[in-house]
């Protein structure tokens, strides 16, 4: 949790505090959020000292080359950039797509005002000016969709008619919905402590079959109602079977619908081997980093892959922020199709706080844009 | 994408590296990009192309507001006469030359 009443506790790159003792004068120190959002401030080298330590550490796990001195250069500049918030340079700017309605107050995640969901998307379009939107029901996931899908198309329908941008239907595969006491299947969590592996299994697979029939049947009566795209978001939350249902139902989509645009958004970043034996098109999709999971969600037939880096809280916003682009750089190497990364609430090298701070947050934006040479947030 | 959170997260992307969405070009590269799978900077270039205007000028709000206008493309506020909804989007399908789902599924053809 983010406290502003005690100091954070030291980080690794504090040589130049010693250096500035030695010397006796002070260096000049720039304000610099920690993964947990508080404020603190670093010299110059420091912060670099904590962008190196941050791809070095996306190059070792990921395997992956990190940043390159110049792109180093470039994100310190955006790191020291005296102006509170930072954009892009004029030429620069990227498609943003969202998750959810964002401020309305039956949707997920709220804001609590109170409007319906097709007003608050007629605000996003011409009040916030966001390049595309999102429908999306209070309770997030397809299965829990499947039952209101016929209301969630009449309010898909109310949007388009007096819309403009592009509006995607978004929720998550949500695999854990499946097992008991949520769902028919038992639960797995329940069977591995026991020792009842291959049952364990078993039952991942027998709950993916409804998770991919529950995703093909309402993304498609959302596609069918007009929709412009479908989201699959925190894809993989529940591990490889989560993420292996997802593709099994973008292939079946895409082969029923050739137009529909899809998008796939991960949960995390490694996909966990909660089953561990699951292959797509002859790759085990447990323990896959972002850049090989954007590859298979490619041959699957998205359209656009959404990696999910995950923030750090006991590091500083420069590490962080150095390790996600490391890793996002690598998923827009790896694939042809258009790369929007998950830049939320910490994802991304987002601090994680609940009030997202824009002086962190603008610096992600232009540093994903500019340096990671993605199509989109 | 997963920037749905709400207090200042989405808005703070939009304004520091989106687009402008009907404000600007936004919307137009955002379908682009999803109909043709292309990546943002081709996604530009074809937009571009199709409004007869250069890429830096795609996010130029006083160039596309007239681009808009006299295509009847939309516009961010409600002008009186100006086409909104899915009379833009028709003009938008084709111009853009693209599909545009609701289009074909709510009965207006393409």
């Amino acid at each position: 949790m983010c406290s502003l009443l005690e100091p954070h506790p030291p980080l690794g790159g504090g040589g130049c505090r010693e250096k500035e003792r030695r010397c006796g004068r002070v260096l000049k120190k720039y304000y610099v959020r920690m993964g947990d959002g508080y404020l603190d401030q670093m010299t110059r080298e420091e912060i670099k000292a904590e962008l190196e330590a941050g791809t070095a550490d996306a190059s070792d796990k990921g395997k992956i080359p990190p940043l390159g001195e110049e792109e180093i250069l470039q994100l310190l500049e955006i790191m020291t950039a005296e102006a509170k918030f930072v954009s892009v340079e004029r030429g620069n700017e990227i498609i943003l797509t969202t998750d959810g309605v964002v401020v309305t107050s039956d949707d997920e995640p709220s804001a609590g005002i109170p409007v319906c969901r097709s007003t608050g998307v007629e605000i996003w379009e011409r009040i916030v000016c966001a390049d595309t939107a999102e429908l999306g029901n209070w309770d997030y996931s397809y299965k829990a969709v499947k039952a209101v899908v016929h209301s969630e198309q009449q309010v898909m329908q109310r949007i388009l008619y007096n819309t403009v941008l592009p509006v995607f239907y978004g929720a998550m595969p949500n695999l854990g919905l499946y097992t008991q006491p949520d769902g028919p299947v038992p639960n797995p969590a329940e069977l591995l402590p026991q020792g009842k592996i291959s049952e364990a299994r078993a039952c991942q697979e027998e709950a993916m079959e409804y998770a991919t029939r529950d995703m093909v049947y309402v993304a498609g009566l959302l596609y069918e109602a007009g929709a412009d795209g479908i989201n699959f978001d925190t894809t993989g939350a529940a591990g490889d079977a989560d993420f292996l249902a997802t593709l099994r139902a973008v292939e079946i989509l895409k082969e029923k619908y050739p137009d529909v645009p899809i998008m796939v958004g991960m949960a995390g970043e490694v996909l966990l081997g909660m089953h561990g034996e699951l292959y797509y098109k002859g790759v085990r999709l447990a323990g896959l980093q972002p850049h090989e999971q954007a590859a298979v969600v490619q041959s699957a037939g998205a359209t656009i892959f959404g990696p999910a880096i995950n923030t750090r809280t006991n590091q500083s916003f420069p590490w962080n922020l150095a390790r996600a682009l490391t890793y996002a750089k690598a998923c827009v190497e790896a694939v042809d199709i258009p790369v929007h990364a998950n830049v939320g609430m910490g994802v991304g090298g987002v601090p994680m706080s609940e009030i997202p701070a824009p002086d962190a947050v603008s610096r992600v934006s232009k540093a994903m844009a500019e340096i990671g040479r993605l199509d989109g947030l | 994408m997963g920037v749905g959170d709400p207090f200042g997260m989405a808005i703070t992307h939009a304004h520091a590296s989106g687009m402008g969405g009907v404000r600007t070009a936004g919307d137009l590269v955002a379908r682009v990009q999803m109909s043709r799978g292309l990546k943002t900077e081709a996604a530009k270039k074809y937009v571009a192309e199709k409004l007869g205007v250069d890429v830096i000028d795609l996010v130029n709000e006083e160039v596309m507001t007239e681009v808009r206008r006299e295509l009847d493309l939309g516009l961010v506020y409600a002008l009186p006469g100006c086409a909104r909804g899915l009379e833009a989007k028709r003009n938008i399908a084709r111009t853009l030359e693209i599909p545009v789902n609701c289009l074909r599924r709510l009965g207006r053809g393409e």
